[in-house]
């Protein structure tokens, strides 16, 4: 937005809320705010703002109330579905200057946190005491607790450890009407509806979190980590039932297809079996006799289920290069093509082959390559859609195929995101996902929260109208090819 | 008795009746938890009848069955597979359902181990004070699509909708299990179990009770084996853990009971009467007093408590939880009206205002 009367008044009703260069108005100051992770949306915001206390955010949330303007919130900016998009007409309020640990309580294992702080931050700082804070996106090092909770981000780790729902106890949180709300508390459980759910993964759209406390747990005192190779993706995907079936609860259980093993080798000499079809990292953790009969039986269970090699990382360094491996997946699949297109569905994982195949098919279908990376133990996929942003029209085709792909995983019972959000990116397939009475129930808990709808507004729940737009795109009115089958 | 009864239908009926003629109901499926509440002025929805488990499969750890299922009956299925319901609910009475666990939110012994009841709910199926059928979450271990309406159902005691279909996370049962225990005062104990929590050992659940501290391990044997070298303590038989889960030990049976829901390492006092679990995040207490705003001095908070049998069928119209915040009570409102905008679903059943 250029300098149009309405905006020179909100830059100087802004400037007595805040010191002048917390205030950024100029279009070269702007720029650095104008996407988040998911570049290929972009758009500058009228204001950014960067408070740097509570009191401030408050005075900004009013001042916009009084004015309608809509608040976008945003950490670090790493997240994946658009979520801090900014609005031209927009605040985009960044929480990037609270960045302190507030206190760290050795007796509760919690850690008092602002929502600019670091995800690995949390874990180095409390790691001389031999603790952690456990979800672990693969952006740790640089996406924000704050982030992390809008989004109810995983990692890895997910399967045993949760998601961040499962590792926070308590939020402070400030409504669009200036209210302070504590939600959750220090216990292990508080009186009322459980309001930490709620604004866990609500992608910013019902409050702005000012505190967080999070759990802390101790380091295991062991982890060992299986690489096993199988010459079928299919095999391997029923090895990660077998697994589970088998009572074993990995730490991490990982798949990563043929095209990503070689990526990932070529990347950073990972030592993996470069001619299987697909492989498995699984990482069991805790105590050391506990880990050992786990160990063994895992091994088992993988050799019956038909791997054609397994080793066990020997040491420390080859268990870290393992992991490396996986861990720099993406980028080595970004140097296979110009651009790539994450996806983030979830699936039930006895349908793992079945969605492979289909992926597979809708691939060739739109000539473009896909390569399989995911959290196997969740059924968390990530296909990674291999296309070039500088060929016209490819971006479009690109989404349309991963719009497939996550309607694919609606119709064998999944959903649509795992743990990037909806934000922007995802907003037409949550029709495929929920129906009218559920959307409008989604926008009827949005309104208890923020009445005049400011904050975010147009990400993560679509209108009905918007639903209706895309459903007539589609030659089955957004109608699945499987009605009669339960989605739930 | 029949074990698989779709009541889906009649139940939406009964809700859009209800709607037409502006007339609450009380929602009730094996009415164990009838103590766990206010009482509720309605006609009665009986969701008991609405049974049966849909879909389990042992290696997609994911049950999903209708809310009149009982618990026996889901944690008998997941037994044969070597599986439980890793937040022990506690079953009141054999009449107790899947739906009434969830609904009350309530966790067992191993909560502060294995997470709660909550942490365990993938998806639910639910009728809205509109009567409006709706589905939320789902059967996958990672679902960030839309608020999280599943879980919000836990604990909401049917003030937001009718629990129709719940699909839960199982976990496997450890490979063995080991209860050991020692004479220490609550003090001294809970400082060895703090210690030995931060030092990553096994323990699935903790009661001190009468200077008596047990424990329960949870591992493989050889780990149990180890475990038990480092921890020291006699080898004890494991009654008292379901007696802790479905509150059947003597202690319950006291009138004027309390519980205290509060950071594990909050001031503790060294009073033989108290029963704490939770290694030390929850504390059962007899007391003539409210203790509202001792829990809230101690930065957690209070229930009245009465689950034994000479108190069921009596509860008065007085507070059960905890008084909320102001600006939370309000928001807990508006929650409501979303829900519920004829405030027909278990009116006042949690607080007069909701």
């Amino acid at each position: 937005m250029t300098s149009t009367p309405e905006k020179s008044l909100v830059v100087r009703c802004l400037q007595k809320i805040l010191p002048a260069e917390c205030v950024l108005h100029e279009t070269e100051d702007l720029r650095p705010y104008e996407c988040d992770g998911l570049s290929a949306y972009q758009r500058v915001p009228m204001v950014v703002v960067l408070p740097e206390t509570v009191e401030q955010i408050k005075q900004i949330l009013s001042f916009c109330t009084t004015r309608k303007i809509p608040v976008v919130a945003r950490g670090a900016g790493t997240g994946l579905s658009g979520g801090a998009l900014p609005l031209d007409d927009g605040i985009l309020l960044s929480l990037a200057k609270f960045d302190r640990i507030l206190k760290v309580n050795l007796d509760n294992l919690t850690a008092v946190v602002q929502p600019g702080v670091r995800n690995l931050a949390i874990s180095e700082a409390v790691s001389a005491h031999g603790l952690y804070y456990a979800p672990d996106p693969s952006s740790q090092i640089a996406c924000s607790i704050g982030g992390n909770v809008a989004e109810n981000a995983g990692g890895v780790h997910c399967l045993k450890y949760g998601l961040t729902v499962h590792n926070i106890i308590k939020l402070e949180v400030l409504t669009m009407q200036g209210d302070s709300l504590t939600i959750g508390g220090d216990a292990f459980d508080s009186p009322g509806y459980d309001l930490l759910a709620l604004m866990t993964g609500s992608e910013g759209l019902l409050g702005i979190i000012t505190e967080i406390t999070v759990r802390l747990l101790p380091k295991p005192e062991t982890a060992k980590v299986i690489l096993a190779a199988f010459d079928d993706v299919a095999t391997a995907g029923q090895a990660v039932s077998n697994i589970i079936a088998g009572g074993i609860l990995p730490a991490g259980l990982e798949l990563m297809d043929h095209a990503a093993i070689g990526a990932a080798d070529d990347f950073v000499n990972a030592g993996y079996p470069r001619d299987a079809a697909a492989i498995l990292l699984c990482e069991i953790d805790g105590g050391t006799a506990e880990v050992t009969d786990q160990l063994s039986r895992a091994r088992r269970v993988l050799e019956r289920s038909g791997a054609t090699q397994i080793q066990v990382a020997e040491d420390e360094q080859q268990r870290n290069k393992f992991w490396a491996g996986r861990k720099a997946a993406f980028p080595a699949v970004g140097r296979l093509a110009p651009d790539y297109y994450c996806m983030d569905g979830t699936i039930p994982r006895h349908q793992i082959a079945g969605v492979l195949t289909r992926i597979s098919e809708l691939s060739d279908e739109y000539g473009l390559p896909i390569v399989n990376v995911f959290h196997a133990g969740d059924g968390n996929l990530h296909p990674l859609i291999l296309y070039d942003a500088n060929i016209e029209g490819e971006l479009e085709k690109t989404e349309e195929l991963g719009g497939k792909i996550l309607e694919v995983c609606v119709e064998v019972g999944g959903t649509i995101t795992g743990e990037h959000g909806v934000g922007i990116e995802k907003i037409n397939q949550m029709c495929v996902q929920f129906n009218a009475q559920e959307l409008t129930q989604f926008h009827a808990i949005k309104r208890a929260f923020d009445p005049d709808e400011l904050l975010n507004p147009g990400k993560a729940i679509p209108t009905l109208h918007r639903c209706a737009e895309f459903g007539a795109m589609h030659v089955h009115h957004g109608q699945l090819p499987h009605p009669e089958l339960e989605r739930f | 008795m029949p074990n698989d009864q779709d009541k889906t239908e009649l139940l939406c009926e009964q809700v859009l009746h209800a709607c037409n003629n502006s007339k609450p109901l009380a929602i009730r499926a094996g009415n164990s938890k009838r103590f766990y509440g206010r009482e509720v002025e309605g006609e009665a929805l009986l969701v008991d009848g609405h049974l049966g488990i849909l879909s389990y499969e042992a290696s997609e750890l994911v049950i999903t069955a209708r809310a009149g299922t009982r618990l026996s009956e889901i944690e008998a299925v997941l037994e044969q597979n070597g599986q439980q319901l890793a937040f022990e609910p506690p079953m009141h009475s054999e009449r107790s359902t899947l739906g009434g666990a969830i609904a009350s939110g309530l966790s067992g012994p191993a909560r502060a181990f294995n997470g709660a009841a909550r942490d365990f709910v993938l998806g639910a199926k639910i009728i809205n004070g509109r009567a409006e059928l709706m589905q939320f979450g789902g059967q996958v271990m990672k679902n960030v699509a839309g608020y999280d309406v599943s879980r919000l159902m836990a604990g909401a005691q049917g003030t937001l909708g009718v629990l129709l279909e719940i699909s839960l996370k199982v976990l496997p049962k450890p490979e063995a299990e080991m209860t050991l225990t020692y004479e220490a005062d609550a003090i001294t104990a809970h400082r060895w179990l703090r210690d030995w929590l931060h030092r990553g050992l096994p323990i699935t659940a903790s009661c001190h009770y009468q200077r008596r501290l047990s424990l329960r391990l949870g591992s493989t044997e050889n780990s149990l084996r180890a475990a038990h070298k480092t921890m020291g303590g006699e080898i004890a038989d494991s009654a008292i853990w379901p007696q802790l889960r479905d509150q059947t030990h003597t202690f319950f049976a006291q009138p004027n009971l309390w519980r205290l829901s509060l950071p594990p390492s909050a001031a503790l006092e060294n009073d033989e009467d108290s029963l704490i679990e939770w290694g030390g995040a929850l504390r059962w207490k007899a007391s003539n007093n409210k203790l509202f705003e001792k829990a809230l001095r101690l930065n957690g908070h209070a229930t009245r408590y009465q689950s034994n049998a000479a108190a069921a069928g009596t509860n008065p119209a007085q507070d059960i939880f905890q008084p909320l915040q102001p600006t939370v009570l309000a928001i807990h409102q508006r929650l409501k009206k979303a829900f519920d905008p004829l405030n027909i679903l278990n009116p006042g059943r949690m607080y007069k205002e909701l």
